[in-house]
């Protein structure tokens, strides 16, 4: 019985080995990031391992299926890359991804990552305050929302052609949720740049949001005076609302909000109740004062 | 086909059906102690959709027999493994049925309730679930003798949409613009289209020689 346990294991093992260095699957990251602690990190959770971060994505550009950006996303160039910024702005500005690297120092966020499909998981991200950017961008004082709108190239992006979503993926925050200090720029996870299919090389985070609200691989960024379409919101806008904010008290219309499943976790642990603001209500519940949570979805 | 070929060959049915669900239950046990990624990273996400399209490839197989056996009338010994395959689906909708009430809702009657009130795909297939129960239960020879064939036959008819409802439950549970049910789809509205076709092209060509060829002598 227990050769049996250590020959499971060691296949096991060597299956991972073989994920790793299969170059199909393999990460595109590597390059190590320098950080600074955070007193915004998350503390008291178990990080969900660095493998199932980067194999259990919801990327679309790359194919609907969990598994197929860690398998397509190496087509991506991240270099060169640059940020557009436009709309309300004193003057429009473009960033290259080595100047916004360098904007500000890296800092280490572990924040818990709530997906509207009921899974989480507890990532490290790097990368520093969205509102650090935002000031360097000088919106105009009508810039209401803030758009971010991720890369659609054919030819980098095999799944833009396998789903009916409305290219290029658009998503967007109010003003005051932009610049909320927990809203993340991030570059990286786990200490290194940000691999392909997480979103490289620069995404947002709004840990107190559906994971779908935080856009990856954004090349354009433009501040608005009108709410922003969003790319969900345009495909299903009773399931898929402009807040989504992490709510256990409003279900999606398919499934319970109530309930999470953590990613990685023992099969019989991993139910887990879902925390308002999934855990953040300290810092962001009042943003909302005053609205009604359950028609602002 | 001899008997004994259909014992071999029932024999490999069984190990067919049932090796992926022994497969499951070693990998459920390992995913909840030593390897938590047994059953890769969301367990119980893959659990469901294991057993969810196992269910439905089941139906699917057990509904192709009898299109199958009125094309290619030699195949008609495949009538004796319609029972089979259609019990082991209904095996199979129980085992996705326990893993919703057991993994995801960890037996909370209460939320079981509002969701089979409250959200149409779970309403759709635990429709498809009950409507497969009263099947299973007439499934055996004396069911059939006591129903009479008829009646047997018309009370079995539900399958048609116990599959449906089954397919109708898998689109509505997944996101807009995921197209994965699509091939179950097609297959299933093949095969119950077949149905009538078959009817129509059998009764044409019996009513055609009659009147246009002369008698041969």
């Amino acid at each position: 019985m227990a050769a049996a346990a250590a020959t499971g294991a060691a296949a096991f093992a060597g299956d991972r080995i073989a994920r790793i260095f299969d170059p199909k699957t393999s990460v595109q990251a590597g390059t190590k990031l320098d950080t600074v602690k955070s007193p915004l990190s998350t503390t008291g959770e178990d990080l969900t391992p660095y493998q199932y971060i980067t194999n259990y994505n919801n990327f679309y550009e790359f194919g609907v299926e969990k598994s197929d950006p860690a398998k397509n996303a190496g087509r991506l160039q991240t270099r060169p890359w640059t940020v557009t910024v436009e709309g309300l702005v004193k003057k429009p500005k473009t960033f290259d991804i080595d100047t916004l690297l360098k904007l500000r120092p890296q800092e280490e966020r572990v924040y818990r990552f709530r997906c509207v499909e009921a899974w989480s998981m507890v990532i490290p991200w790097v990368g520093y305050s969205l509102s650090e950017f935002i000031k360097e961008c000088e919106p105009l004082g009508n810039a209401k929302f803030v758009q971010f709108l991720t890369l659609a190239d054919r030819k980098q992006m095999p799944g833009l052609s396998q789903s009916s979503i409305n290219w290029p993926y658009s998503e967007g925050l109010r003003m005051d949720e932009a610049m909320n200090p927990l809203t993340l720029l991030t570059f990286g996870l786990y200490g290194e740049t940000l691999p392909n299919q997480d979103g490289a090389p620069v995404r947002i985070i709004v840990p107190w949001k559906y994971g779908f609200k935080s856009a990856k691989s954004i090349v354009k960024v433009r501040f608005v005076d009108k709410q922003p379409h969003t790319a969900w919101n345009d495909q299903a806008s009773n399931e898929y609302g402009f807040y989504s904010n992490v709510n256990p008290n409003v279900d999606h219309p398919r499934w319970s909000q109530k309930y999470e499943r953590r990613i990685g976790a023992p099969i019989l642990k991993q139910r887990r109740q879902t925390l308002m603001f999934n855990g953040y209500g300290d810092q962001v519940a009042s943003l909302y004062n005053g609205m009604d949570l359950r028609k602002y979805y | 086909m001899s008997n004994r070929s259909i014992v071999f060959l029932k024999a490999l049915v069984h190990i067919a059906c049932l090796a992926p669900v022994a497969w499951l239950v070693w990998n459920f046990w390992r995913a909840s102690t030593t390897v938590p990624d047994a059953l890769g990273p969301d367990p119980i996400a893959f659990v469901t959709f294991f057993t969810g399209k196992g269910t439905l490839r089941l139906l699917v197989l057990s509904l192709a027999i009898t299109p199958i056996r009125r094309v290619i009338p030699r195949l008609s010994w495949l009538i004796r493994f319609r029972r089979m395959l259609g019990l082991y689906a209904f095996f199979y909708a129980c085992l996705h049925l326990t893993t919703y009430v057991w993994l995801y809702s960890s037996f909370s009657w209460s939320a079981i309730i509002n969701d089979i009130s409250r959200r149409r795909f779970i309403t759709a297939g635990v429709t498809a679930w009950l409507l497969l129960v009263p099947l299973a239960l007439t499934s055996t020879t004396w069911s059939i003798r006591k129903l009479g064939g008829k009646r047997w036959q018309a009370l079995h008819r539900l399958v048609y949409l116990a599959a449906i409802a089954g397919v109708v439950h898998y689109w509505w549970g997944v996101k807009s613009g995921v197209r994965t049910p699509f091939a179950i789809t097609v297959v299933l509205a093949i095969l119950l289209l077949a149905r009538p076709m078959l009817n129509y092209l059998s009764r044409r060509p019996q009513s055609k020689p009659a009147t246009t060829q002369p008698a041969q002598l």
